[in-house]
């Protein structure tokens, strides 16, 4: 565990690095916590924050890295006002991760937007249609936050 | 009518009755709307992409575009997330002012959105009267940030206007007379037989619905939920003032009026108290860099929480700047929320979200290459519901 130390009593995160012993915890400030987990335990995650400790979904983020794509799913305990980001990072040669959805309907569309601008599949979504280009016609293979996204290319060089 | 075939009535993607073009298809049998498809992305501006090839100090700038009503909102929320990144805090006066600015805007979309309602339901006299008080907001941001919208008020590290000794007179008449005239709409509104049984019961969203939607702000607060993040996690001058989150427990149109509409004594209450307490000292903190890192930022809109993530590489640019406005939960719990009720009531439980206006008007239903419906059919639906109602009660 690294960053500060508590400031308070967190049942949540207790019970969730109990439970989860490979999570690796950064403590940004007291009310903004970091989760990283293997993506094969994502859903386990994210069903014991919700469903366990009723957490609601803020939104995911999903991010090109040179590692490979990094997913957070923004989990926010409205009891302590905390944010608990959980991290997961999807290899670029094998860019797919379990879809929420099916269960969890505030993941639905948020899934289907990483899908689309960033390339990420989620097996098990129950409708993986385009969500911002359904109409119209945008190339589906072209991914515009990836790193090689030509534009971005052209005019950062990143 | 005994016409049970399904038939589709599109409403959108242009649409007076959303702030923004999104297309949401009613499946419906005679006049039960069985199902609801949404489409998005008729005006997707790329914020996001954007983002990453700005500054800084230009960001702000951009966000605010993202919304014309709670333009304050994005803005607020991208300076906390750069902030929290930093590790940086702003000076007390300058918490202070964006508390002041960010409840001049609650009270002033709320009065917006409850004109609407009116307008939906054929009340065009609380649309004309909640516009008008409306109005005298506006002409307070107009003196303290030199625009109607688009503030520009918030930078990273502080604020970029102050609020004078001379301005806070002005103020404070401006929420006097909103607070009375809000009262006598709340009455009006609260009060009227008819309006009541046109919106209770009306597009219900069940607390256990809006807890797996994860939606925000008024539609959560309206089915139970106290979902409000100035209360769970105080930024700015939240945790230095009194005040409560109003939360109803019934999930229809009405809870979330009522909820909407006692805010903004709770806002105006805020921004009393803001005022009175006022520090001393400068309004904006120098940021020197920005670290690697990242940082989460979010703030209670009018509609509910605006997230801002923002991922840092040491550069004068973000990484990564993920937005998400309140609509984004809350507009796709309208498939539950629209389901089972009666296609006059279908446009008013859509816009009970207060989905975030576009000017143009271009609905219309074909079937067989006959019209079938127009915006305006599907408004003169609604009054004549009222209308009805109206009659029985008169006898």
């Amino acid at each position: 565990m690294s960053g500060q130390t508590h400031q308070s009593p967190r049942p949540a995160l207790d019970e969730f690095c109990k439970r989860f012993p490979e999570v690796e915890v950064y403590e940004h400030n007291p009310r903004r916590l970091y989760l990283s987990i293997p993506r094969e335990r994502l859903t386990e995650a994210c069903r014991f924050l919700h469903e366990e400790r009723g957490m609601r979904l803020s939104i995911c983020t999903g991010l090109d890295t040179r590692e490979g794509f990094e997913v957070l799913y923004h989990f926010s305990e409205d009891s302590t006002g905390t944010l608990y980001n959980l991290k997961v990072v999807v290899p670029k040669d094998d860019p797919r991760l379990d879809s929420q959805a099916g269960w969890f309907p505030a993941c639905n569309w948020i899934e289907r937007e990483m899908h689309e601008l960033l390339g990420i599949e989620f097996p098990g979504h129950p409708n993986m249609e385009p969500l911002l280009t359904s109409d119209t016609d945008w190339d589906p293979n072209k991914h515009p936050l990836r790193r090689d996204y030509e534009r971005r290319a052209e005019a950062h060089g990143r | 009518m005994a016409d049970n075939s399904r038939r589709i009535v599109p409403i959108g993607p242009f649409h007076p009755l959303q702030e923004e073009p999104e297309f949401f298809k009613l499946v419906v049998e005679g006049e039960k709307v069985v199902d609801l498809e949404i489409h998005l992305g008729y005006n997707h501006r790329g914020h996001e992409f954007i983002s990453p090839e700005l500054t800084y100090d230009q960001i702000p700038f951009l966000v605010e575009r993202i919304c014309g009503i709670c333009s304050n909102s994005h803005p607020l929320a991208c300076v906390l997330a750069i902030e929290d990144c930093a590790g940086v805090k702003p000076p007390p006066r300058a918490n202070y002012i964006r508390s002041i600015i960010h409840e001049l805007e609650r009270i002033h979309s709320h009065l917006l959105w409850v004109g609407l309602a009116g307008h939906f339901i054929g009340y065009n006299t609380v649309w004309m009267w909640a516009w008008r008080y409306r109005e005298d907001i506006l002409a307070v941001f107009e003196m303290i940030t030199g625009n109607r919208n688009h503030y520009a008020a918030n930078k990273p590290g502080g604020v970029r206007r102050d609020i004078s000794k001379e301005q806070v007179p002005e103020i404070l008449a401006a929420l006097d007379l909103v607070e009375k005239k809000t009262m006598m709409l709340t009455k009006a509104v609260l009060d009227d037989p008819v309006i009541r049984s046109r919106l209770e019961g009306v597009g219900i969203l069940k607390k256990s619905d809006a807890i797996a939607y994860s939606t925000v702000g008024p539609t959560a607060r309206g089915s139970g939920v106290p979902w409000d993040v100035r209360h769970d996690d105080p930024h700015c001058a939240y945790d230095e003032v009194r005040w409560d989150v109003v939360v109803a427990e019934e999930g229809d149109v009405f809870a979330k009026a009522r909820v909407r509409l006692l805010e903004i004594f709770e806002s105006v209450k805020i921004v009393r108290q803001c005022l009175e307490n006022l520090p001393d000292g400068p309004i904006q903190t120098r940021i020197e860099e920005i670290p690697p890192g990242e940082g989460c930022g979010r703030t209670e809109a009018p509609r509910g929480e605006v997230f801002h993530y923002i991922r840092s590489d040491g550069s004068n640019r973000p990484l990564r700047h993920k937005v998400r406005a309140p609509s984004y939960m809350n507009i796709a719990s309208n498939v539950v929320a629209v389901r089972d009720g009666s296609i006059a009531d279908a446009a008013l439980t859509l816009a009970a979200v207060d989905p975030c206006y576009c000017c143009t008007e271009r609905m219309a239903a074909f079937e067989d290459g006959r019209q079938k419906y127009t915006w305006q059919d599907l408004l003169r639906l609604s009054w004549q519901k009222t209308e009805q109602i109206r009659e029985k009660m008169r006898r």
